[in-house]
């Protein structure tokens, strides 16, 4: 028999986070800070809408790039909260999840040989969808003493000819790093003078704890070049609903729609409805939600510095990156003996690329009395393992 | 700052100090003054536990009722609300818009002893015109807490 499988498939790895997650989920009384989704359920009023949906009997096809009534939704959303201007009709696309549109904007954008820069840490999609779309990807190892932000220098170091697009993953799932509008602004000029396109996935913009969040696309000079990706998954608790969005130039969007209408027809229906209802009053929800993350981070970054746990304060998303490298371990092995004597399971740094060596990623997406528990332990690990080399000097 | 101290201790009195200032992004002094003057001003008017008695196996009952009264000249509903808050058994008792006056949670050991309480005490007031008794029957939710069990978390435990 021939082989049936092609070969561009055959060489992309499995998410690193499932490989973990095998072990995790034998354990039986394991207490996980490795989740990547909300505590919260979904806000009633929104799912009620969802179910008063399915009562209506609406459960047909929407058009392909989405319930009009919700792109308009989407438009003054994101007006109010990040001053971006989009048309409704041309310039969106409503997905399911934002991981949809990280893949079809790429397939969107990209030839063979195109190389696509894909700042590190960061979540574990962009790597194999720009493969997928039989472009080249391009690691840029971001920094923790640039608090894992992407520097001008950084980008045009590693920008060549065949360089087209930038993914910005920012605020960032794994370290919780923001960029600034100082920061946008310096990386601005180099994606303008080499002619580059953006794509920004800012599924956690709502999630900030500085300022409000500044969309590179809100830059003078930035939007023509730049998709917008967002979602309700984690500014209204709403993962498993599955509905993201992506809006940018309408000669990228109409080509975007017409692979999302060949592979996908559209968006969950329900989903929809509910989402309209989460825009038109949902905003209180996403602040309360906010306040309790904040609040959690605030209480983590607290007890790092108790443990002498060196930390950067990430000003995002909901997870905190500690530094592991004073115990002489890797990520890797730092996170299965925490996980086979403590029971407590966090994500190794590595599953969101080599340049996460040395970190662990700690989820906040849980109550504070589930915090606590697993800070204590995560304590007696580290007060060991420092008792351990202690002893051995 | 008030809010935020008030909000976050409505569900969780039980908060260290210490904590409580990390989570809300200040020093403990503040908080602790904070919670002081409010404590004198009786803002914060007391810190309560609320119980699952059915769970703990203690026979309870607990009535609402409806009161109709008379309003006293110069005081309004004031005096009758003062002369039936004044006993202990009763829990709670708000001046209500609508179709009655007052509306008086009573907690009890028995049937009985709430029927006791409406004949003998409630009732034999000058000012109550008719009293009308509805008894719980099971408690849902109860300052903004569900009764029922948790559920476990069933999200993935890696993503």
């Amino acid at each position: 028999m021939r082989n049936p499988l092609s070969k561009t498939i055959t060489t992309i790895e499995p998410s690193g986070i499932r490989k973990f997650f095998d072990i995790v989920s034998e354990m039986e009384d394991a207490i996980s800070l490795g989740v990547g989704e909300p505590d919260f359920d979904t806000p009633w009023h929104i799912r009620d809408e969802g179910i008063y949906s399915l009562e209506k009997g609406r459960t047909f096809y929407t058009s392909n790039a989405g319930l009009k009534e919700l792109k308009i939704e989407i438009s003054k959303f994101l007006d109010r909260r990040y001053g971006l201007r989009y048309d409704a009709n041309k310039e969106m696309l409503v997905t399911v999840g934002g991981s949809e549109a990280i893949d079809i904007a790429m397939r969107a954008m990209l030839d063979p040989g195109d190389e696509v820069l894909i700042p590190q840490p960061s979540y574990v999609s962009y790597v194999p969808c720009c493969v997928l779309a039989n472009g080249t990807p391009v690691i840029i190892e971001l920094k923790s003493e640039n608090n894992f932000r992407l520097t001008a220098e950084e980008l045009e170091a590693a920008i060549t000819p065949k360089t087209k697009l930038l993914v910005l993953p920012f605020p960032n799932n794994p370290t919780g790093a923001v960029m600034e509008r100082k920061d946008l602004e310096a990386i601005a000029a180099v994606i303008e003078k080499y002619d580059l396109f953006v794509l920004s996935d800012e599924i956690y913009s709502e999630l900030t704890y500085l300022d409000n969040h500044v969309s590179i696309a809100s830059l003078p000079g930035m939007r023509e070049r730049t998709i917008v990706i967002n979602g309700f998954s984690k500014s209204h608790a709403m993962t498993g609903w599955r509905l993201g969005y992506a809006c940018g130039p309408e000669v990228i969007v109409k080509q975007m729609l017409k692979i999302h209408q060949f592979a996908i027809m559209c968006a969950p229906t329900t989903s929809q409805y509910a989402a309209v209802e989460a825009l038109r009053n949902g905003d209180e929800d996403v602040k309360m939600m906010r306040e309790e993350y904040n609040g959690r981070r605030r209480y983590l970054l607290k007890r790092f510095k108790e443990m002498g746990l060196s930390c950067f304060e990430p000003f995002g998303a909901f997870y905190v990156f500690p530094c592991i490298k004073e115990f002489g371990m890797t990520s890797d092995e730092f996170a299965n003996e925490l996980l086979r004597s403590k029971k407590v399971a966090v994500v190794p740094g590595t599953a969101f690329g080599n340049s996460g060596e040395g970190f662990i990623r700690i989820s906040y997406a849980y109550s504070l009395d589930d915090l606590k528990l697993a800070l204590g332990r995560v304590e007696e690990f580290i007060t060991e393992l420092r008792e351990k080399q202690a002893g051995n000097a | 700052m008030r809010e935020k101290i008030l909000t976050f201790i409505e569900k969780n009195s039980r908060i260290d100090l210490k904590e409580l200032a990390v989570i809300l992004g200040v020093d403990e002094t503040t908080v602790m003054n904070e919670l002081e003057s409010m404590e004198s001003e009786g803002i914060i008017c007391g810190y309560h536990t609320l119980i699952n008695w059915d769970k703990a196996g203690v026979e309870k009952v607990t009535a609402l009722i409806e009161v109709r009264v008379t309003p006293q000249r110069g005081m309004g509903f004031d005096k009758v609300a003062e002369r039936i808050y004044n006993y202990p058994e009763v829990n709670s008792v708000y001046l209500i818009s609508g179709g009655f006056d007052l509306m008086v949670t009573l907690e009890g050991r028995t049937l009985r002893e709430i029927s006791q309480f409406v004949s003998d005490k409630l009732s034999a007031l000058d000012q109550v015109l008719s009293t009308k008794t509805n008894f719980i029957l099971k408690k849902y939710k109860d300052h903004g807490t569900v009764m029922a069990a948790k559920p476990k978390d069933e999200r993935i435990m890696m993503a």
